[in-house]
Order: C-alpha cells, then sequence, then structure tokens
C-alpha cells in the first residue's frame, strides 16, 4: 500500500512534469502540423536564459523573463524561417526544425561552454515539505506541480474563454475557413508558435534545476515529448494532459512491478533458466524496460486509433 | 548560385584532404593521435581531456620529451561513432603516427582494438600502438586482449572489486542500480561475485538495471531503495544516470551512501551540489587534495597552476603518468616505432607523481597501480567545479590486494 | 523532377544500340569512372601506400550512398518520411558480421563478394516484421511509429547481448579466404572497389525498381493518395512492399560497413544514424533518383572531412540544411534540374556572366561567416586547448576587435553585394525561363 501511494505520486509529479513541456508542442503540433524538434532545444535555452537572469535578478524574475525571451526566439524563428518554408511541406518544416536544434545546440555550446551550469533550485524551496512514509517529498517537485497545473488551466481557460482562443481553436481544425472569415491566419501561427516557444521555455526554467543544465539536454528529453504528443492526439489539449498523466504513471508504476516473462511461463508450469531458448528475453523483468514503455505504447495505440487518445484531427 | 558556394567547399576540403594524406612524420616532433567526441552531445568530455593532455605535453616537452625530440597532440573528433573513430585511426596510420589515445567509449575502444590487431597485421610497416585511457569494459583486457593495447585505468571487474572492499563493516545491505548494457550488466555481475567473495556478511537488497540515458524520474527508485532499507547504493551509471539518481536520493532525504565509478569527472560535482556532502563516493586514480595530504608540494603547486589557468578542475591530472610511461617506453626503446616501443612499454615500472610504484603489467597490458576512494566533502583545499566541496581520501587499495582473473590469451606478433 | 528524366537509363541499354546506351548513360559512367580513379589521385608515391584516410572516407560515401538511396526508396518515392531507417542499415550489418564469423569457423560457405547479400536478406527479413505494424498508417502516424520502433531496436540491441555482442559490438574479419576472385582483401582499396561495384549494383537495381509497377504505384501513392486507389492496388500493400524493399537494400548498405570497418555496434542502428539517411537524401535532393548520391557524398565529406579542420562543423550542416530547406526544397538535384529548360534552349552561357557575379560576394559572404563562426569556438572552446588560429600563413588573434570586425565586415558586405547580384540573376533568370517557355521547352 505504501509503495502504492508513494509511487502514484511520483508518477504523478512525473507526469506533471512531461504535460509542462508536452503542452507547447502539443499546441504547436495540432495548430500547424509541425513536429517542431526543436522544442527541446528550446526548452534547454530557456533553462539556459533562467540560469543566466537567476544569478543577477533572482529565480523570481527569471520565471518570467526567460519565458519571454524564449517568446521572443520562437516568433523570430516562425516569422523569418518557418513562414517561408510552410508552402514547402510537412516535411520541410519538420527539417527547419532539425537543422534550427543542430544550431540552438552549437550556439550554447558557445555561449556557455560544454560543462553543465550549476543552475540551483531557489533556497526557499530547497526543504522537504512533507514526509510520506519516511521519505521526504521536496518542496521542489511541488512547486512543478503546481506550475503544470496553473499551466493547463491557463492554457484551457485562454483558449476556451478569449476571443483569440477561439479563433485558434477554430483553425486547428479548420484553418481555411478561419482565414476566410477574415481572421490573420499568419499572424496567429506566429502567436501559437511562439506561445508554445514560451511554455517550453517555462518548463526549461523549472526543469533546469532539477535535472541537470548542460548542452546535451534537449537531445536527452526529445523523444519522450514526442511520445507523449502524438499519443495524447492532434488537437486536443485535455489529450496531452491524460497522455502525460498516463505516461508518467506507467513509467512510475513499471519500476515496482518485478515481473517478467519468465515468471508468467513459471507460473504456468513452464521452467525457464539460463539454457532455455530466448531465455535473454524471457527473463526481462519489466522494470528494466520501464521507460520504453511508452514507446511501446505509441506504437500500440498508433496502429489501432492513428488519431491518439483524444485527437480531433486525422494527422 | 548555393552549388557554387558547396564547390568552393568541397574544393577546401578536397585540398585540405590532399595535404594532409601526403604529410609525412615531421622529424621535428613525436606525435600522439587522440581520438573522442570533440563535437556532439559528449564533446565536453573529448573537450576537456584535450586541455588536460595539452598541460601534462607542455610539462613533460618542459622535461625534454623523448628522445631529444618534443610531443605533438593530433587530435580526431570521433563523434562517438566507432566508423569515425576507425578513420581517425586510418588518418594516424597514414601520417605515420605511433600513438592513438582514445578515453571515452568502449564501444569505441572495442572497434579500436580490433582496428589496430588487423591494420598492424596486414600492414607491419606502419604499426600504431592503442593507449586505452579510460574505456573501463573488462573484456578489453581479458577475452579481447591484444598486445597493442594498453590500458591505463582500472577495469570495470577491478573497480567493482574496489568499491566492494571500500564498503565499511557497518554496512550490511546494498542496493545495486546499473545501466542496462554490457558496462552496467558486467559492473551488476561483478559486484554480486566480489561480495560474495569478500563481504558474505552483506545481503543485496536489491539489483536494477535502467535503460541507458532514458530515465528522467529516478523517485519510484528511490522509493524502492528505501523501502527494501538499503544503507549503501552501489552503482556504475555516469552521466545524467548518475547525477539524477544521485540528486532524486538527496531529494528524498534517504540516509544512503552512494558508491559510484564516475561522480569525479566533469560535470559531476556541479550537478550533485552542497548537499552531496558526505554522501558521494568514487573510484578514482589520483585525486588533487592528496598532494595535500601527503605533503607533496611539487606536485599541488602544479596542479595549482593548471586551475589558475584554466576554469575547471585537473580531475586528469593522473594522465600524467600515462605520458611519463609513454615518454620512458620511447626513451627505452631508443627508436620512434610502434613495434619497439610495445616492447619496451609492457613490464615496465616507474615511480609516479604521488610516490607510488605503477607497473604495466605484462600479461595482460594493465596499469597496476593503487586506487582512492574518494568522497565528496567539504573543508578539503581544493574543491571541484567551484561547489566548495571536493575529494578527500576515504579508502586507498593497493594493487597486489586485488584478485582478479586473468582470461588474455595474449597473441604476440611474430617478428 | 519525374524519375523518368532524371539521369540516363540503365533501360537504354537494353532497347537501343551500345552507342546509344554509351550516350544516355554517360553521366552515370562518368561518375563510375571517378569513382574508381579517385584513390589514385591521393596516392602517396614516396611511401607507396594509398591514403589509408580517403579511402576510408570514398568507402563510408560508397555505402552511405546505397543507405540514402534505400531511404529515399521511402521519403522520395513513396512519401513515407521513416525516422527508425537506420535500424535495417544495422542489422543487416550484425547479420552479415555473424555470418562472417561462421565462414570463418567454417559452418557455412559463401564468397567474400557475395556476403552483402546476407545483409540485404537480413534488413529484408527484418523489414517484412516490422513493417506490419508500421505501414498500417501513412505520414505522420507512420513518422512516429518509426521513431518509436527505431528507440525500441536501439534499446534492444544495448540489451541483449547474444545477438547484438553489447556495447562493444561484433566484431569479424573479412579475411576469410572465400574470394570468388581471390583477393584476400587484406587492403583497404581491394575492399573499396567491392564497395563501388555492390553500391553500383545495388544502385542499379533500385533504379529498376521504379520502373516496375510497385515503384510507379509508390509514386501514385506519393501524389495523390485517395485517387491511387482508384487504379485498384491497395497502398497499404504497396506501402508494405516498398517498405520491405527498402530494409533490403538498407541491408546490402549495412552488409558493407561490417566489411569495410569489420565491427558492428549499437550505433548502426541508432537514431543518428536515421538521422543522417534523412539528411543526406534531403540535402541531395528527393525528388530525383540521382539526389541521394550527391547529397550522401556532401555529408560524409562534412562530417569527415570539415570536421577535421574545425569542430564547429555541426553548424555549417545546421546552417547548409536551413538554406537548402527554405530556398532549396528540392535539394541540390532540384537546383542543377531547374537548369534543364534553359540548358535545352542552349542558353547556358548566357547565365555564366550572371553566376561568376554572384561568385564573389558569395565567396566573400562564406568567408565571413566561416571566419565568426570559427573565431566563436576559438574564443570558448579552442583558446585553451592551447593551439594559435592560422589562417593560411598567418596567425590571428581573436582577442582583439580586429579580426572580429573584418569578419563581421566581410559577412554583412557580401551579404549586401550578393543581395544585388541575387537580384540581376533573378532577371536575367526569369528572361530566359521565360524564353525557354515560348520555345516550347519548359514544362
Amino acid at each position: 500500500m505504501e509503495v502504492f501511494l508513494v509511487s502514484t505520486l511520483n508518477g504523478l509529479v512525473y507526469g506533471m512534469l512531461l504535460f509542462m513541456l508536452a503542452s507547447g508542442l502539443t499546441l504547436i503540433f495540432s495548430m500547424m502540423g509541425v513536429l517542431n524538434f526543436a522544442h527541446a532545444s528550446i526548452y534547454m535555452l530557456g533553462a539556459y536564459f533562467a540560469y543566466d537572469i537567476s544569478r543577477t535578478l533572482g529565480f523570481w524574475s527569471a520565471l518570467v523573463l526567460a519565458p519571454a525571451l524564449c517568446f521572443l526566439v520562437g516568433a523570430v524563428v516562425e516569422m523569418y524561417g518557418l513562414r517561408r518554408v510552410h508552402r514547402n511541406g510537412h516535411i520541410a518544416e519538420l527539417l527547419f526544425t532539425f537543422g534550427i536544434a543542430f544550431i540552438i545546440e552549437k550556439a550554447v555550446q558557445m555561449i556557455w561552454g560544454l560543462l553543465p551550469v550549476p543552475y540551483r533550485v531557489p533556497a526557499v524551496l530547497d526543504l522537504p515539505l512533507f514526509t510520506i512514509y519516511g521519505t521526504n517529498f521536496h518542496a521542489y517537485r511541488g512547486f512543478m506541480l503546481l506550475i503544470s497545473v496553473l499551466m493547463f488551466v491557463a492554457i484551457w481557460l485562454g483558449l476556451t474563454r478569449t476571443r483569440i482562443g477561439m479563433v485558434i481553436q477554430a483553425a486547428l481544425t479548420h484553418p481555411e475557413m478561419a482565414s476566410a472569415l477574415g481572421h490573420n491566419v499568419p499572424r496567429i501561427f506566429t502567436l501559437v508558435f511562439a506561445s508554445g516557444a514560451a511554455l517550453a521555455g517555462l518548463a526549461g526554467v523549472i526543469g533546469g534545476n532539477y535535472f541537470v543544465t548542460e548542452p546535451s539536454m534537449a537531445y536527452t528529453m526529445g523523444p519522450i515529448v514526442f511520445v507523449v504528443v502524438v499519443f495524447g492526439g492532434l488537437g486536443s489539449l485535455a489529450g496531452c494532459f491524460i497522455a502525460s498523466l498516463f505516461m508518467g504513471l506507467v513509467q512510475t508504476y513499471a519500476v515496482v512491478i518485478d515481473y517478467s516473462l519468465a515468471d508468467l511461463l513459471t507460473s504456468a508450469g513452464v521452467a525457464i533458466n539460463t539454457a532455455s531458448p530466448w531465455a535473454e528475453i524471457l527473463t526481462v523483468p519489466i522494470p528494466r524496460i520501464g521507460a520504453l514503455l511508452p514507446f511501446l505504447l505509441l506504437i500500440l495505440i498508433l496502429l489501432f486509433r492513428p488519431r491518439g487518445l483524444l485527437g480531433t484531427r486525422d494527422t | 548560385m548555393f552549388r557554387r558556394s558547396l564547390m568552393a567547399l568541397a574544393g577546401v576540403a578536397f585540398a585540405a584532404l590532399a595535404s594532409l594524406s601526403g604529410a609525412a612524420q615531421a622529424q621535428g616532433t613525436i606525435k600522439i593521435a587522440y581520438t573522442d567526441p570533440l563535437s556532439g552531445p559528449f564533446a565536453q568530455v573529448g573537450d576537456q581531456n584535450l586541455k588536460q593532455f595539452q598541460y601534462i605535453i607542455d610539462y613533460i616537452n618542459a622535461k625534454g620529451g623523448a628522445l631529444g625530440r618534443k610531443f605533438e597532440l593530433v587530435a580526431f573528433d570521433n563523434k562517438s561513432q566507432p566508423s569515425d573513430a576507425l578513420i581517425a585511426l586510418k588518418s594516424a596510420t597514414d601520417q605515420n603516427i605511433p600513438i592513438i589515445m582514445q578515453c571515452s567509449g568502449s564501444n569505441i575502444a572495442a572497434a579500436l582494438i580490433e582496428g589496430v590487431e588487423k591494420h598492424n597485421a596486414r600492414n607491419p610497416e606502419s604499426r600504431i600502438v592503442y593507449v586505452n585511457c579510460g574505456a573501463v569494459a573488462t573484456e578489453l583486457t581479458n577475452e579481447k586482449c591484444s598486445y597493442w593495447h594498453f590500458r591505463f585505468d582500472a577495469h570495470a571487474a577491478m573497480k567493482a572489486e574496489i568499491m566492494v572492499r571500500a564498503l565499511p563493516k557497518d554496512v550490511t545491505k546494498v542496493y545495486l542500480l546499473n545501466q542496462d548494457y554490457l558496462f552496467g550488466q558486467s559492473v551488476q555481475r561483478d559486484v554480486k561475485v566480489f561480495l560474495a567473495k569478500l563481504r558474505p556478511d552483506v545481503q543485496v537488497v536489491g539489483d536494477e538495471l535502467i535503460p541507458l540515458g532514458k530515465v528522467k524520474d529516478f523517485s519510484p527508485y528511490i522509493t524502492k531503495i528505501k523501502a527494501a532499507g538499503a544503507q549503501a547504493l552501489l552503482t556504475g551509471n555516469w552521466g545524467p544516470d548518475m547525477t539524477l539518481l544521485i540528486k532524486a536520493g538527496m531529494d528524498a532525504g534517504l540516509d544512503l551512501r552512494y558508491y559510484t565509478f564516475y561522480a569525479h569527472l566533469g560535470g559531476g560535482a556541479i550537478a550533485i551540489g552542497p548537499a552531496g556532502d558526505g554522501k558521494v563516493r568514487s573510484i578514482m586514480p589520483f585525486h588533487e587534495n592528496i598532494s595535500v595530504e601527503t605533503g607533496n608540494k611539487e606536485l599541488e603547486e602544479w596542479t595549482k597552476a593548471f586551475r589558475a589557468k584554466h576554469d575547471f578542475d585537473f580531475y586528469a591530472a593522473g594522465f600524467r603518468t600515462i605520458f611519463e610511461f609513454i615518454q620512458a617506453g620511447f626513451n627505452k626503446a631508443g627508436v620512434v616505432d610502434a613495434t619497439k616501443f610495445a616492447a619496451a612499454l609492457e613490464g615496465m615500472t616507474l615511480t609516479d607523481m604521488t610516490n607510488t610504484q605503477v607497473t604495466m603489467r605484462k600479461e595482460e597490458t594493465t596499469r597496476s597501480s593503487p586506487s582512492i576512494v574518494g568522497v565528496f566533502s567539504k573543508g578539503v583545499k581544493y574543491d571541484s567545479e567551484k561547489t566548495g566541496l571536493g575529494w578527500k581520501t576515504e579508502t586507498r587499495v593497493e594493487p597486489k590486494e586485488l584478485d582478479q582473473p586473468n582470461t588474455c590469451k595474449m597473441k604476440r606478433p611474430g617478428a | 523532377m519525374s524519375t523518368q528524366t532524371s539521369g540516363a537509363g540503365i533501360g537504354g541499354l537494353v532497347t537501343g544500340g551500345a552507342g546509344v546506351a554509351l550516350r544516355r548513360n554517360a553521366l552515370w559512367l562518368i561518375c563510375l569512372a571517378i569513382a574508381l580513379v579517385m584513390p589514385w589521385l591521393f596516392f602517396d608515391f614516396t611511401t607507396g601506400r594509398h591514403s589509408g584516410f580517403v579511402v576510408s572516407m570514398l568507402s563510408q560515401m560508397g555505402l552511405m550512398i546505397v543507405l540514402a538511396m534505400s531511404f529515399n526508396m521511402l521519403m522520395g518515392q513513396a512519401g513515407l518520411l521513416s525516422f527508425g531507417h537506420a535500424v535495417f542499415f544495422g542489422f543487416g550489418g550484425y547479420c552479415t558480421a555473424h555470418a562472417l564469423n561462421a565462414i570463418k569457423a567454417e559452418t557455412m560457405w559463401l564468397p567474400v563478394e557475395l556476403v552483402p547479400l546476407v545483409g540485404g536478406a537480413g534488413g529484408l527479413v527484418f523489414a517484412l516484421v516490422l513493417g506490419y505494424p508500421a505501414t498500417k498508417q501513412r505520414a505522420t502516424a507512420f513518422a512516429m511509429i518509426t521513431l518509436a520502433i527505431g528507440e525500441l531496436v536501439t534499446a534492444c540491441a544495448l540489451m541483449f547481448k547474444l545477438f547484438f555482442g553489447g556495447e562493444g559490438g561484433v566484431s569479424t574479419d573479412r579475411m576469410i579466404d572465400t574470394s570468388l576472385f581471390g583477393f584476400s582483401y587484406s587492403q583497404s582499396i581491394q575492399v573499396y572497389y567491392l564497395v563501388v561495384a555492390w553500391t553500383v549494383i545495388a544502385v542499379a537495381l533500385m533504379w529498376l525498381q521504379t520502373q516496375t509497377p510497385l515503384g510507379r504505384m509508390a509514386n501514385a501513392c506519393r501524389d495523390n493518395f485517395e485517387r491511387a486507389q482508384f487504379v485498384g492496388y491497395d497502398p497499404r500493400r504497396v506501402r508494405y512492399w516498398q517498405f520491405a524493399l527498402s530494409g533490403f537494400f538498407a541491408g546490402i548498405g549495412g552488409a558493407l560497413y561490417a566489411l569495410v570497418y569489420e565491427i558492428v555496434t549499437f550505433d548502426t542502428l541508432a537514431a543518428p544514424m536515421s538521422g543522417n539517411a534523412l539528411l543526406m537524401a534531403y540535402i541531395g535532393g528527393a525528388g530525383g533518383f540521382f539526389g541521394p548520391v550527391l547529397g550522401a557524398i556532401l555529408v560524409v565529406l562534412l562530417q569527415s572531412g570539415v570536421s577535421l579542420l574545425s569542430s564547429a562543423w555541426l553548424v555549417y550542416v545546421g546552417v547548409l540544411f536551413i538554406i537548402m530547406v527554405m530556398f532549396a526544397p528540392g535539394g541540390m538535384i532540384g537546383l542543377i534540374g531547374a537548369h534543364k529548360p534553359i540548358a535545352r534552349i542552349g542558353r547556358l552561357r548566357a547565365l555564366m556572366v550572371p553566376y561568376a557575379r554572384m561568385l564573389v560576394p558569395a565567396l566573400l559572404a562564406l568567408l565571413g561567416f566561416v571566419l565568426l563562426v570559427e573565431f566563436a569556438t576559438f574564443m570558448t572552446i579552442g583558446a585553451a586547448q592551447g593551439k594559435k588560429f592560422k589562417l593560411f600563413a598567418g596567425e590571428l588573434d581573436p582577442a582583439t576587435a580586429l579580426p572580429w570586425l573584418i569578419a563581421g565586415g566581410a559577412l554583412v558586405l557580401g551579404g549586401l553585394w550578393l543581395r544585388r547580384e541575387a537580384r540581376a540573376f533573378r532577371v536575367v533568370w526569369d528572361g530566359l525561363m521565360a524564353e525557354a517557355k515560348a520555345r516550347g521547352a519548359a514544362a
């Protein structure tokens, strides 16, 4: 019971972290059909900006300014780059973001060097919040949880209650019609892309000091975020939210389920030892592949429901 | 229009190639080729090593180099790909460079050992020796051992034994967590073997493998470790797999000792931070506070000067021993020739900068020298990466205490 | 750019006489001749040895060409973007390595020259198995499935030692004494010629495949997915078979890798290798047939050649990529092919002066950009490595402001001048295209 509760808590926190990262990407993906490979790079930029800003102005200023800077970066990339590439097709857009990711990584290496930078959790949050079954729950994790929930609520309200949000929703499913009705769809695209970038930057501010801030952080964070976004489905923020939590919980529970296929076979009466054929594969316990389960789940859902969990549009 | 620019670029590249391929060995310097990732996500490794090596080589050259000539380092970027390392090898042999060094990545090391063996067998006029400064998979000097491969770092099985020997008497429950690939699996296996042999009183309460580089949130593992009641965590993890694990443990407030292989390398101290005081241990051949502990003034001045010049600490200062071996090897061989150098190097014994005897064992061409288990603590003279904490010697394990099986059947060259 | 008009046709050999075939295939034959002769240009006559580095790099180009072309069977021919294509390359490599070891241990017999077929077979089987789920979907869903498959296979390769040999991979020896022609393959130049031979065979087969009904239907599905169904073929089956065949050729590429490097490790299957295939195919040009060959050559030059000169080569790759994507989405082959109508009316010469006028500012801007990047890299990374910044004969000190100003000035000046020349060029170009159109040469 203890393990179940603690694991649920861990899974929720991790899931919300994934959501922080994925929320911006799902907006961009749903809106423009562009799988933004540079999303994780902007996450990295957010962390580095926050590191520099927090050294002079403090963490709380960084929380506001770093995403703002990322917003600008996203806007520039969209207006002068992506927009032009848009007419060359989806593959071209994707490859463009690929190239941007390369360049950002190298720029980060050139400006901040190759070593990790000491971007730390602010002292006021660097303490245990409460203790559950003898293990501390760190205050910063609670803070991360709070910010994620706020992000979700803010985006949800923004999309459903504001006028611009309505237009964005319309353009999500019927871009041509929205344009025909007189809305400046290119300007909306820029806004969405820049907002997505700002969200990635915010995730970077929060995640950079929890994880390690170094030039390879984009490379390591990238794949899982795509999995979450596609699993959640195009055009659906709620889908992204559910997918993030689901993936977080799956990965966390997997760590505590110490069984393998061999155990299953043994309970059915078939003994497996190291000399059996395929023993290497059968004796793999679930915790070993926990971090790979999201990829498996992605394949499964794409096979049977290519729209993703709550997708409103076909890919 | 861009086609022209591309053609121009290609032209420049070809011209450079032509000049490179035709370059003969300059009489002036003895070249040492070095390959590691110098670009891409792991560029930090190669870059820092390069700076440290250059500093060491400047020192060795100031002491006269070898055979009246100075050493020169020639760097090749292998981008973490074995195929690029093999191309670098070709480039090195084209220029008749006698030594190639490599420190990072057992997959690259395996490719280089095979590549060097085959090249030396097929091209006896341009032989090359492979000096391994860090790739630790045990097989490389056991099943895959080679006459031309000299390893200067303790291998995984040796480190596993050292780790077990360093466990204090009051620790009776340990948890193992490693990365799920050849290296991590061999650490897992070796630690269990040595625990059974040397510390039968210790119980392994948990034993995990994690996919390499994929786990971001270690809190579920920390939960398991806590639930199992472990007192020490033994791990061969490196990179984010190590730093995130330790961070998660410290955030959760676990009273745990962390025994690692790599916390002392670049990036470890920054990531662990001040909260790691007294908790994290690592196995290393050398750290900068040894000179303070043993009162070795000259050594201390030398490592201190490095810090003044670069903004990271001199964690690879121990590599000076490697270059001293190279210097002595050439002096003994009397000529810059890979075959004679290899013959001179095997079995050689030197006194290194900490006044310890170090031997390059003949049987499996591995270095035999003491290993230090250092603990990350406050209050040391030289801190790591400006965190205010540094490494302090906790245990020292002598080579003769180690009891390692040796399965190397070395094939010696006919001539 | 349709596959029918790009380059010449091997089919010419069948229908026309030898003379006609020679003329139509001139371009290919010239390339082949260059490939055969190239190592000798770098032969070191003083030591009597080939430049090992050049031969290795050329061999690398050969096997990357096969990989890129097999990737283009999916992207260019069938419109399927795959992020996990390298798994078939790697799997073919592993199968070949095991086969070579088996031949050496005399548990099976196969001539060395035919060993790439083992790799191809391995790639084919793997693609048949993995392609079944992957090709159930198309477009983005397909891309994501292949991404996930790539990650899973890479993780498995690290975890399971029996087949994949763990981190150290599977090493092998190509000197197994079963050559049909009596070669020992101890010298890399011999392996290079084997690579050239197989590259030619693979490319020729892939070209023939584009002429088959399957190849044509793949094009149709790419161009208009809905209407292609009206023809009567199930697009899913078309995708599946195209996927399987591309896996076959990727496997051949992997086999060549195993023969050249004699060791196969997990990074032959991993994401960076898949990314490379994509890069090469796109830079060369996905639309035509010949494109990925150019792309592979250029990318290998950048990766192995330029990386020797500068550790900032990744920036150049990124910038090149972006320029291509923004201004030349048809890749290099697209750029070259755009000249076709003008060539047909014989007015190419009119472009020479405008090109020359653009060349100077372009080089200036390029020089400025390269210098800026190199200075920046030097300041943060290179300086402490104890090197000095050498440019041709002179030494420059990037710590001072002057070199930066010069480089920045060159970039800005070159850029502005280029823009002016480019406008003038555009006018000439448009004029010539209009003329070509009027004379019926353009589409």
